[in-house]
């Protein structure tokens, strides 16, 4: 690696050495070819005038119009607008590492070869400069017709507003069709005018999330002015409540977004344990299949993550499903009746899946893509955003619930797999085949493993151990719920993830879940059926 | 002399210092005394304030149709179901309601299943030794020996219940009749003042039915017995007093016959199945 | 007396004598035979075996609580580290002032960590008397505040199993946590020195397996005296049908819990003897993992026999070092197809078929029936 770079540097400098001569001529032929530049005129004064001189000759760029006044107000913030030493023509510099940098003329925007940092001199700006410069160039944007690019350079200006530029600003603000571009330069002026001691503007700011709004507020609170000081104190304190309320907004959206992972997780688990009394250790397992086969899925439609991932739903469901069968066959039939011999040997079957994948996939984590309509967040407001993916996966949890209601209280199986979950024997007499409905239930319980799979893969690391993660916290809530409850799954799962998430502030992350843990154990005690037990003779024994 | 008695005795004044398993007092009335008792799973009430006496010695047999609340009147009684409103006293001392399964069973409620429940790993004697009535408490277990007293009451219970041949045979290899004899067993050498029996002869041939009525009757007067059985000819061979319950309270209580022609009593069994339904 | 019924036993003579007779061979092929010949055991192998010993008495503790009193516990290797961390204590108090940065009181990490003073629970554990005690005694008041609670509420079957797994996943996370002041992820190592006596030394290696071989005696009479007693018969009772058990007048639960406390106590000095033989004990033995392995141990020589327990824990526990020394990614689908095919196929065990070669004895059923009254 080390060896490749150095060779390609020496090739770079070479070929910099050979630009540098065409690049010369170029610039010269340019030059002859045309009418004088105004562009260049501009440049030549922005580069020898002062400090305050420049201030003039910015505002002189701008009022031209001329369409690349842009690029040279942002090169000269960045410090990238430079001036060739030997010729006085402008480049703008598009890398400055290394000695030498690749350049593009400042008029034409062609490119100009890689010009020695030595013989370029940078158009010195202040900090003061800056600024002024951010701001222009904000006032820039907002002329351009993208309704969003307006609002991000409005952002721009909030805290950035001067004296000068109020009156532009005022104008632009006049003109702006677009309501959240208004309020957002409302917003800038009038933290303006706070700082100017108008208490008017304290009004304009009151319920404003924005930091820099409650920047200038709690500045103003300490003002010698008292009236002005009494408002904004009132103000911050009914700010600081609305943000009290969105972190609590937050902490429950974290935790039902937790909590519905729990749900899904654990609401396969339910189904098995609560109709067939089987303890299924290699739930987890069927959650990494399911995982596994949205990599899967992505593997074979490479550049389609999106696609992929819609296809993994019934994709994954059948694999669990199908391994679920599997192992109902080959294990748990011949354990009727003997729950803890059930849960070793769906114990060593977790240990054979694990294994499996290791050794066929890789004992490395893979990477799931997440699709683009998934990534990134939805902003309620400016204290509060919720990542979508999170979102995605709390709606898709209920839909999974609101399907598993539907099918056990809808359909033909639903009915008889609630007559043998009450009492197998009558079930069985009654003319149910207890065998075939043993069978679908498994299938149903470790397809929706599957599904938390696919679910899950776009929250966390797909790796062996997914599954292993997560057998203990979905036990949990089925005990916490109370076994043969698929409402008490919901709310116990729900519930104990707000929990984790209270907890975690001020406990930790590990904390959090000991304490989790220990809650269980003891609510257990309390209330050995769960939440929601099932009542009545029957349920005893 | 007599005023250290006096001194002994005195713990019998304040009911909170009677001993845990001070013996059953019953020179003011019945042995078991069930008042306003109700309970209910979900909504329905299994049991709906059912009064109930049973009087020392007696024995008394419980008939009523499927769902009356016989065995959860049981489980009441033995501490396995707490109702929701009511009293159940063991003679005139003991607050049932107050005490857990084994201090019920300690104080003398011996119980046996309606599906006849013995410890199928363990010998027909190792059942019954089980059972015997003794400290039962951890540390006497854990160093009791096999007395030739001990060993004597097992086999003469063993004698009884006509289970000698297979005394060293693991009870999971009985039949279903040999398994209620067993539990039958069981409760004898528990040596109880009451005895709950629930569905004794069910799976039983006609000649083990006349040895568990003899049994029963021969229990009676020295114990309290209480048989839930559905059984007609059986209860009419046993039977001095029967109570009918239904829907979880009592419907009619007398000898036999009495009941037999209690017309609420004839619309339960004959007419009220298609009312109910 | 009670505990020395199992002495009057064929079957428990003939276990003390079978272990006697090995061990006495190990130690006699260590130090007599040369270092070349074939039959030469090397002081590696002895410490190797004395672990064995050491898992074989844990597993002998999870057969008396799972065998005879029907309590699967998933959370035993809670109770075997916690005996170990006692044991890993006292091993780091010994150290003193030969540790890396030479602090005579601190253990190496905690001067790590910054930490100026000992936690008053590092107090006393510099007297091998109160170590040796704390090995008894905390995985004793563990079992006792669990089991109190557990039992009194009457948790049993798959939700008791569950919840001690739970109980050691939550260990595990804890003693993770540096705060624990137990060296979190590392746990304790480096030790020295027991009792004066050089831990590298071979004398010390052979003393400590002979050590594991008379804990495992003792613990195995022990164990033989509590099942073969009328409390025995009890907790077989509570086992199969433990309503009716409560029915007779027998307080189950205190029963429960105190087979759960000795059981408790016995993983415990298993741990405390492990530690030293293989100088380190870290969270990783509170994994859920490890305690399921040592039911599969049980299950595999036979529940309810204890000395299957004992063919179980070796057996497993060397295809284990076989299988990881010569294919080590083959070693979990073995040990996977073992959980399968020993539940499966082979419910009574290792014991069970000996049993069935020997012809005696009736099929007695050991499955748990619950008693379940049915409708009226």
């Amino acid at each position: 690696m080390g060896m490749f770079s150095a060779g390609r540097g020496l090739v770079g400098l070479v070929l910099a050495g050979l630009l540098w001569l065409s690049a010369g001529s170029a610039l010269g032929a340019s030059e002859a070819s045309s009418a004088p530049d105004p562009g260049r005129g501009l440049l030549t004064e922005l580069a020898e005038a002062d400090y305050n001189g420049k201030k003039a000759v910015i505002d002189t760029i701008v009022a031209s119009g001329d369409e690349r006044s842009r690029r040279w107000l942002e090169s000269l913030a960045d410090g990238k607008l430079q001036r060739l030493k030997d010729s006085g023509d402008f480049v703008i510099v598009l890398r400055n590492r290394g000695r030498e940098w690749p350049v593009v003329d400042a008029l034409t925007f062609e490119d100009a070869g890689e010009v020695s940092r030595r013989a370029l001199d940078r158009i010195r700006i202040n900090n003061a400069l800056r600024g002024y410069l951010d701001s222009s160039l904000a006032l820039f944007d907002l002329r351009v017709d993208d309704p969003q690019a307006r609002l991000v350079a409005a952002r721009d200006l909030i805290g950035e507003v001067d004296e000068s530029s109020v009156e532009p600003i005022a104008r632009l603000l006049a003109e702006e069709s677009d309501s959240d571009v208004v309020t957002t330069l409302e917003l800038a002026l009038a933290i303006q005018r706070l700082d100017q001691g108008d208490v008017e503007a304290v009004e304009v700011l009151a319920g404003n999330l924005d930091s820099r709004a409650r920047a200038a507020l709690s500045q103003a609170s300490r003002s010698d002015d008292p009236t002005l000081a009494a408002a904004a104190s009132e103000a911050l304190t009914s700010i600081e409540q609305v943000l009290k309320i969105n972190r609590a907004a937050e902490t429950l959206y974290f935790g039902l977004s937790l909590g519905s992972v729990l749900v899904l997780a654990a609401i396969g688990l339910a189904i098995t344990f609560g109709v067939m009394g089987v303890i299924n250790m290699a739930h987890g397992e069927l959650i990494m299949l399911g995982a596994y086969t949205t990599w899967a899925m992505q593997q074979v439609l490479p550049g389609q993550p999106g696609l992929a991932l819609l296809l993994s739903i019934p994709a994954g469901f059948l694999v669990a499903a199908l391994a679920g069968v599997a192992i109902e066959r080959s294990v748990i039939q011949f354990l009727k009746g003997r729950p803890l011999e059930t849960l070793l040997a769906t114990f060593g079957v977790s240990l054979i899946l694990q294994q499996l994948v290791r050794t066929v996939i890789s004992p490395l984590n893979r990477t799931v893509v997440t699709p683009e309509w998934m990534s990134g967040s939805l902003m309620v407001n400016d204290a509060l955003s919720l990542t979508l993916n999170r979102l995605y996966v709390l709606g898709f949890a209920l839909l999974v619930f609101a399907a598993l209601m539907l099918v056990m209280r809808r359909t033909r199986l639903g009915l008889e797999v609630r007559a043998v979950t009450q009492n197998r024997a009558m079930a069985r007499a009654m003319g149910i085949r207890a065998t075939r409905v043993d069978i679908l239930t498994f299938a149903l319980g470790s397809g929706v493993a599957g599904l938390a799979g696919v679910a899950l893969s776009q929250l966390t690391n797909v790796g062996p151990n997914l599954g292993q993660n997560y057998i203990i916290d979905s036990f949990m809530v089925v005990v916490f719920g109370g076994v043969g409850n698929l409402w008490g799954t919901l709310v116990a799962g729900l519930s104990l993830g707000v929990i984790n998430q209270v907890l975690e502030p001020w406990a930790g992350a590990v904390l959090a879940k000991i304490l989790v843990l220990v809650f269980i154990i003891l609510f257990i005690q309390k209330r050995p059926r769960g939440l929601f037990p099932q009542k009545g003779r029957a349920a005893e024994g | 002399m007599s005023f250290l008695q006096s001194l002994a005795d005195r713990d019998r004044v304040f009911d909170f210092l009677v001993p845990e398993d001070s013996p059953v007092d019953v020179r003011h009335g019945p042995i078991l005394y069930l008042e306003d008792v109700t309970v209910s799973f979900d909504g329905f009430k299994a049991i709906n304030n059912l009064n109930l006496t049973i009087d020392d010695g007696e024995l008394r047999c419980i008939i009523g149709p499927n769902g009356a609340g016989k065995t959860t009147m049981m489980d009441i009684i033995t501490g396995k179901t707490r109702p929701d409103t009511g009293t159940v006293w063991f003679g005139s001392r003991h607050n049932l309601l107050q005490k857990n399964e084994p201090e019920i069973a300690r104080l003398g409620i011996g119980r046996k299943f309606q599906k006849p429940t013995v410890f199928e790993a363990l010998s027909v004697f190792e059942n019954l030794e089980l059972a015997m009535a003794m400290d039962k408490s951890l540390w006497p277990t854990l160093r009791a020996r096999l007395t030739s007293e001990v060993r004597e009451r097992i086999d003469a219970v063993l004698q009884t219940i006509g289970l000698a041949d297979l005394r060293a045979r693991p009870a999971g290899i009985l039949s279903h009749g040999q398994k209620q004899w067993l539990e039958i067993g069981m409760l004898l050498m528990q040596r109880p003042r009451l005895l709950l029996v629930d569905e004794p002869v069910a799976g039983m041939t006609e000649q083990e039915m006349e040895r568990t009525a003899e049994l029963l009757t021969g229990l009676a007067g020295r114990h309290s017995v209480v048989v839930v059985e559905h059984d007609m000819g059986f209860v009419r061979s046993i039977a001095r007093t029967v109570t009918v319950l239904h829907q979880g309270s009592v419907l009619a209580e007398g000898t036999m016959d009495q009941v037999a022609n209690d017309p609420k009593v004839i619309e339960v069994y004959l007419g009220g199945e298609e009312e109910a339904v | 007396m009670w505990l020395t019924r199992p002495l009057s036993e064929r079957s428990t003579l003939l276990f003390l004598a079978v272990l006697g007779v090995v061990m006495a061979l190990v130690v006699a092929c260590n130090l007599w035979l040369p270092r070349g010949h074939a039959l030469h055991v090397s002081t590696y192998t002895v410490t190797l075996l004395g672990k064995y010993l050491c898992y074989a008495l844990l597993a002998v503790a999870v057969d008396l609580v799972w065998g005879y009193l029907g309590i699967l516990s998933l959370g035993h290797g809670a109770f075997f580290a916690l005996g170990g961390y006692a044991m890993g204590m006292y091993l780091m108090r010994q150290i003193g002032d030969r540790g890396v940065y030479g602090d005579p009181q601190l253990p190496d990490f905690m001067v790590f960590l910054n930490w100026d003073s000992l936690p008053w629970y590092w107090q006393g554990f510099d007297m091998a008397w109160f170590a040796f005690l704390m090995v008894l005694l905390a995985p004793g008041l563990l079992a006792l505040v669990f089991g109190f609670l557990a039992f009194r509420s009457r948790v049993t079957g798959v939700y008791l199993s569950i919840i001690t797994q739970a109980l050691t996943f939550a260990l595990m996370l804890a003693f993770f946590r540096n705060e624990m002041g137990f060296g979190g992820n590392n746990g304790l190592t480096d030790f020295k020195e027991l009792m004066g006596f050089d831990l590298t030394a071979h004398a010390t290696r052979l003393g400590l397996f002979i050590a594991s071989g008379v804990a495992l005696a003792l613990g195995y009479v022990l164990c033989r005296a509590i099942v073969v007693s009328k409390l025995g018969r009890v907790c077989i009772a509570v086992r199969d049908a433990e309503a009716r058990t409560r029915f007779l007048g027998y307080r189950v639960e205190r029963y429960q819990l105190f087979v759960f406390m000795v059981s408790a106590m016995l993983a415990g000095v298993a741990g405390a003897l492990y530690v030293p033989q293989v100088g380190i004990i870290n969270p990783s033995e509170f994994s859920p993992l490890f305690s399921i392995e040592i039911v599969v141990w049980v299950a595999l020589g036979g529940r309810a026999t204890l000395f299957g327990a004992v063919i179980g824990a070796l057996v497993v526990n060397y295809a284990k070092s076989v299988f990881t020394g010569v294919m080590p990614e083959a070693w979990l689908f073995a040990l996977g197809a073992l959980f399968v095919l020993v539940t499966v196929m082979l419910p009574n065990g290792i014991a069970g078929l000996l049993r069935r070669r020997r012809g005696d004895a009736e099929q007695v059923p050991t499955s748990t029936t619950t008693t379940t009254e049915a409708s009226t």
